[in-house]
């Protein structure tokens, strides 16, 4: 055998092993689903389909000779199609990635969020002693677990874009003073928190994934708590289906699932009306990743005076923001083979049914849909909120 | 051949720098090292000559704080031996640095040296320049491309304004890089990890530091923010006069009388 037979070999081999069922990928149909739902699959030289095809005519090499892969954002929206069930998304392109990677074929900015990742436990390249900085006014204070020492009800984890981008940390602190209203008992990790490393998986980078990994477990195991709170669906997708697998196991639920279960407390709370036409995007590692659909939408129909209207596009067709896989931090790149930013259609959307607010839940999408509301919404109709801010805004705390 | 590319960490500009409470050096409580970023431009102008003309790559660093990673790292790219320096560093300088790194470097003869061609750190002088000095060898800094010719380097050397030199320097000589010719790569965390159960680090003691010909530090602070500054508007005759009376004022300029 050559070596690129031999690299087309071990790929096909490490995919079907990647998959829970091998077989799987000599179930494919070859139907194209996958290919047309996906997001960029029009600008993919090899979308999933075709990726497939070549695999299995060992031509792997053709595929690792492009830079299309790059253009895959995790979205999940292949997966929940295929037929087959083929496990496209954590199996196919997260494995290509890999490779492209472990052969130093990374592009330049998603380089930059890796090394960062590595040297500081953050994607953002900020000082990890300031993770917990968001926090200084809070009142009653947000308590440090490594400072506290008792045991706690929640731990919250509260991922890398809330504790340090300047937008996001605003939702940050909307959860604080909610969960202090609530009156839980919670703590963070703060300096002791790494980023989840999902994104950073599927972005092809599996042994940073598990260096950020075994950093959180092994802080969650120093702690005493009841349960995981997230306000990041990609945390709760790692600590809920990765960790796991790595020996960290822990009760988990993304922060809608927990609130939307302690409704019958917020609700007395609930007094500022609103007043907007409200529409919700399903972000893909809560929607189609994880089945959460019906809980955020339920925060979003008992807060006073809102009326909840659906995207063409909603549940488990939802469109992705373009931030997953990577996808945060290729935007220059995918710009560049695109022309297309996927924040933008989405805005296009909801502008259409006519929302005065779109609201979210995960918290690479404020400031995505922010930037893209600038470029889309000229007569600046539509507000980005994300759920939470929602809450506290009726509350008025 | 044989190319030695000698690398230092720096201070982390991450966090916050903070002076001593003895006011003449760093407190260091709080410090975080990175590799130098020019030295890691070094590294990966040594890998790209290795991948081109099959040259042997030995990396050297002193003994800091998460020295082992950088080693590890450079070892994964591709360097064939990595050298850790060991010794009191705590108030280490150029000088002192640039006589112990340049005895080991003898015992290897190599071909070529390289290293940045500046660090943040370089309180006197950067060391390239002072390494050269000790070997008794050429130096030629501000380099952004090597090319390796028998016993000659072919080197390209940026001046100011986008000028570049073309330059060739008989070997053994002492490189300082500025940039290599494409940027450091990246490393998978697998690889780095598969490389510390696989390489050894090759630790070897220094002696005695010599730190004769550093100057003394007298007092080390944060640069002093002032808050006056004066926005001069009006027509171009006007504003030339307040600018003539304004260095007259700081007396920077003077009436000559004729
Ligand atoms: S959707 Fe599934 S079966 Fe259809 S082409 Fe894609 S991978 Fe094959
Ligand atoms: S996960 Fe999304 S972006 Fe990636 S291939 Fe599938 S549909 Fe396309």
């Amino acid at each position: 055998m050559s070596n690129l037979e031999t690299a087309n070999a071990i790929f096909y081999n490490k995919i079907q092993e990647a998959t829970q069922d091998g077989e799987k990928l000599r179930n494919c149909l070859q139907c194209g689903n996958c290919s047309g739902i996906c997001p960029f699959g029009y600008v993919m030289i090899y979308p999933p389909s075709r990726m497939i095809a070549e695999v299995r005519a060992n031509r792997f090499e053709k595929i690792l000779g492009t830079e299309n892969i790059w253009m895959c954002v995790s979205c999940y929206a292949c997966t929940s199609v295929c037929p087959a069930q083929i496990p496209i998304t954590a199996g196919l392109m997260t494995g290509a990635k890999e490779e492209l990677l472990l052969a130093g074929n990374v592009p330049s900015e998603l380089q930059a969020a890796l090394e960062y990742s590595q040297r500081y436990g953050n994607p953002l390249g900020e000082s990890p002693r300031k993770r917990a900085d968001w926090a200084r006014e809070i009142q009653p204070e947000v308590k440090l677990l490594g400072k506290y020492r008792q045991p706690v009800d929640v731990l919250w984890f509260v991922g890398d874009y809330p504790s340090y981008h300047p937008r996001v940390q605003h939702i940050a602190q909307s959860m604080a003073k909610l969960l202090n209203a609530l009156n839980i008992n919670f703590g963070i990790l703060g300096p002791e928190e790494y980023s989840d490393g999902d994104s950073q998986r599927l972005a092809g980078e599996r042994g940073l994934f598990e260096m950020l990994a075994e950093k959180n477990g092994q802080a969650f195991n120093k702690y005493d708590f009841k349960e995981i709170i997230t306000t990041d669906p990609h945390a709760y997708n790692a600590i809920k289906n990765e960790y796991p697998k790595l020996g960290f196991s822990f009760p988990v639920r993304h922060y809608t699932e927990f609130l939307a279960e302690n409704i019958e407390k917020i609700l007395p709370f609930l007094k500022n009306e609103i007043n907007a036409r409200v529409t919700y995007h399903d972000p893909c590692y809560l929607g189609r990743a994880n089945n959460i659909y019906e809980q955020p939408r339920s925060l979003i129909q008992n807060l006073p005076g809102v009326e909840l209207v659906e995207m063409p596009h909603n549940l488990k067709n939802s469109l992705c923001c373009g931030g997953g896989g990577g996808g945060m931090w290729l935007d220059g790149f995918q710009w560049e083979k695109s022309h297309v930013r996927l924040s933008e259609w989405r805005i296009q959307e909801a502008l259409s049914t006519g929302a005065n607010i779109l609201a979210v839940a995960c918290p690479y999408e404020t400031s995505r849909f922010e930037d893209a509301a600038k470029n889309i919404d000229k007569t600046g109709q539509l507000r980005i909120r994300d759920i939470v801010e929602l809450l506290v805004e009726s509350m008025g705390v | 051949m044989k190319i030695v590319v000698f690398v230092k960490l720096v201070p982390d500009l991450v966090e916050e720098l903070t002076v001593d409470p003895g006011g003449t050096t760093l407190d260091t409580t709080w410090l975080r090292m990175i590799i130098n970023e020019f030295d890691d431009h070094a590294v990966e102008q040594a890998i790209l000559l290795k991948e081109k003309t099959s040259t042997q790559v030995i990396v050297i660093a002193p003994d800091f704080d998460g020295v082992d990673e950088v080693l590890f790292t450079a070892c994964a790219k591709g360097a064939d031996q990595i050298i850790k320096l060991t010794g009191d560093f705590s108030s280490i300088n150029n000088h002192a640095l640039a006589r112990a790194v340049a005895s080991r470097i003898k015992i290897l003869q190599p071909d070529l040296v390289l290293t940045g061609v500046q660090a943040n750190n370089d309180i006197d002088g950067s060391i390239g320049p002072a390494l050269a000095a000790c070997l008794n060898q050429p130096f030629v800094g501000y380099v952004s491309g090597v090319t390796l010719e028998d016993n000659t380097a072919i080197v390209q050397k940026e001046y100011p304004g986008g000028v570049i030199a073309e330059m060739s320097i008989t070997l053994p000589a002492v490189l300082g890089i500025q940039a290599a010719e494409q940027p450091p790569r990246y490393v998978a965390v697998s690889k780095v990890r598969q490389v510390m159960k696989t390489s050894n680090i090759d630790e070897q003691p220094l002696d005695e530091l010599d730190n004769s010909g550093f100057p003394e530090v007298t007092r080390m602070f944060q640069s002093e923010t002032s808050a006056h500054a004066e926005m001069i508007t009006g027509s171009p005759d006007e504003i030339a006069d307040r600018l003539v009376s304004v260095f007259k004022e700081k007396g920077i300029l003077q009436r000559t009388n004729r």
